[in-house]
């Protein structure tokens, strides 16, 4: 059986119920695949004992599970209501003339997902930007281009 | 009298690295804990009680009450589980990321303390998907907890990580999450404490609930409870952002001034704007004017106002800003979080959003202001949890604070702030997350009023 298998099983024994491990297992399935593709999920509902179906219809419910393509690296830019008011706009307007891509596609070379997100948790720090699902806080618009920059550069 | 920072709950984490065990054990960690475990569960209950420490999730529900109604081995043979809600999503708050990133131990000594104090050997915590930071700090902190038996004893403590749902927030949501299931509500009663994960007592408490557990143990309820105002002991951790100079997280006294929260902590409105409205504690709840402020920064004082300390997120506003598009954006927030499972809550978000935007662009007549809180009326009280009430309540509360501003948008065709609010821009990316196609607000459709 594969690595992932096995630590599929790990993760059910600290629960009560295999059941709970789902969320776990779509994650390093996730992690594995790129996004959940129907190998991925097949792979997870074998690891867990249950069928895709019931992979898919948790997974879907989640926004951190990405049911389609994403790129290699993922820009997320909080606009909830305290950093639209510091100008979150703006940041993500940034990302899109840097990227040259729209909220929510992908740049053509499959590089980068830019999408904007709900409330981060950083509010008094904003604007909020996750890249790879690490914050940056207090990002201006003219800290785009570095930032963009360096993932380009592989930072 | 200035406002000034109590720090209880983050105590020294300013100037000693908290995240290590061996700096929280210099100054007197994990001491609470052998003093708990030398004292009957009954009596650390007890203890709680003295302190009127309140859940500072924001539902305010008495702690030791909540402990207290999980059944006894007889009543009840089910193993007993400890769930803490580390799903910190409400726009507004983010006091939760800086307790875990910051005083880990003093987060984790309060739920081992709690696990003896309901009689739980396993511990769950929830905690949200994107909080990636605080994430590896707690497993840095669990693996030198894992290497001390005299201190985890025999309870387990797993770590549960969500994948970015706001209702999982709410505790029957956030438990059937962690079953591995849609994160939608259930049913009240049973609650958590008779049957909660996998049909066991459950009781389930937030992070600075738990934070502040071991500081009540240490100094005493009763001098703990000396702190604060009556239905508020203790202190708060305070999110303020928005248009305020210092954004940032502030651990107060309950009951200091609102007014001082944001122009002595915060230091005021900054750019020379005036301030034009305050959201206290967190998008769920209703919107105060300008001249609102002078009030109790606490329980009570802030019901007495129809809003609530929530979870103490303090957004404010300064005078650019279109209550319309707030309230656009507010809305739309609630309407992609919604679980779905009530109709209300589901449809009503949307329909509201039609509404407003209609608003927003001038297309509106006279009727569908009236339509608007037609549709908050229509969902309040009639879904499981509070999501699709909480739009409603605070949007109705933009309304009518501010009825005049929705009125000129009726008037004039349009909004006088256009794109000078800085709520303006945001409207377009948003609009990623609205369905098209779907059934349209009664007004559309041509078939009400």
């Amino acid at each position: 059986m594969s690595a992932f298998y096995d630590e599929v099983q790990e993760i059910k024994a600290q629960y009560p119920d295999w059941r709970s491990a789902t969320l776990p297992a779509l994650r390093l399935a996730q992690e594995k695949h790129g996004y959940l593709s129907p190998d991925a999920l097949r792979e997870c509902a074998e690891a867990l004992g249950t069928t895709p179906a019931f992979c898919e219809s948790v997974a879907s419910f989640y926004d951190m599970y990405h049911l389609r393509p994403v790129g290699r690296h993922l820009v997320e830019v909080c606009t909830n209501v305290s950093c639209a008011l510091v100008g979150a706009q703006q940041v993500l307007e940034g990302f899109e003339r840097e990227l040259g891509i729209r909220a929510g596609e992908t740049t053509g070379d499959g590089e980068v997902t830019l999408r904007t997100i709900e409330c981060l948790g950083g509010c008094g720090w904003a604007t909020i930007v996750a890249i790879d699902n690490k914050y940056r806080t207090h990002v201006m618009p003219d800290g785009v281009q570095a930032i963009v920059e360096g993932l380009r550069n592989g930072d | 009298m200035a406002t000034e920072v109590r720090e209880i709950v983050m105590a020294d984490a300013g100037e000693r690295d908290l995240t290590k065990l061996a700096e929280y054990e210099a100054i007197g960690g994990y001491q609470a804990l052998q003093k708990a475990r030398g004292m009957t569960p009954a009596a650390i209950i007890d203890e709680l009680n003295a302190s009127e420490l309140r859940g500072r999730g924001g539902a305010f529900f008495p702690t030791w009450r909540k402990w207290s109604f999980v059944p006894k081995p007889d009543q009840n043979p089910n193993p007993h589980y400890l769930v803490v809600n580390a799903d910190e999503s409400e726009p507004g708050s983010f006091k939760d990321n800086e307790i875990m990133a910051r005083v880990p131990h003093r987060f984790l000594e309060g739920c081992l303390i709690t696990a003896h104090a309901v009689d739980s050997q396993n511990v769950f915590i929830y905690i949200r998907g994107e909080y990636t930071g605080p994430y590896e700090v707690l497993v840095g902190a669990l693996e030198e907890l894992h290497a001390r038996a005299d201190l985890r004893g025999d309870v387990t403590i797993v770590l549960h990580r969500g994948a970015g749902a706001y209702i999982c927030g709410e505790e029957t949501a956030l438990l059937e999450s962690l079953e591995g299931k849609r994160g939608q509500p259930r049913t009240k009663p049973p609650f958590p404490a008779v049957q909660g994960l996998y049909a066991s007592p459950t009781v389930v408490n937030n992070v600075e609930t738990m934070a502040t557990v071991p500081p009540i143990i240490t100094m005493g309820g009763a001098e703990y409870a000396q702190l604060g105002v009556p239905y508020s002991r203790g202190t708060r951790l305070v999110s303020l952002s928005g248009h305020v100079a210092n954004g940032g997280n502030y651990e107060i006294e309950n009951g200091v001034s609102l007014r001082d929260l944001i122009y002595d902590l915060g230091g005021g409105v900054p750019g020379g704007r005036q301030l034009k409205a305050v959201i206290p504690g967190g998008s769920s709840t209703s919107i105060l004017r300008y001249d609102e402020i002078d009030v109790g920064y606490d329980f009570n004082s802030l019901l007495k106002l129809d809003t609530a300390m929530g979870s103490a997120g303090v957004i404010v506003l300064d005078d650019r800003c279109c209550m319309v598009q707030l309230g656009i954006r507010v809305n739309e927030f609630y309407e992609h979080e919604s679980c779905g499972k009530c109709t209300p809550c589901r449809e009503g978000t949307r329909w509201m959003t039609q509404i407003l935007r209609r608003l927003e662009a001038g297309d509106a007549e006279q009727h569908e202001l009236d339509l608007l809180l037609d549709v908050c009326d229509r969902i309040n009280e009639k879904c499981l949890c509070p999501l699709g009430e909480t739009a409603a309540i605070t949007v109705a509360s933009y309304v009518e604070k501010f009825r005049e501003e929705f009125q000129t948008h009726i008037d004039e065709g349009g909004c006088p702030f256009g794109d000078s609010s800085p709520l303006h821009d945001v409207l377009a990316p948003v609009a990623q997350h609205t369905h098209q196609g779907w059934c349209q607000t009664p007004s559309l459709r041509g078939t009400a009023r």
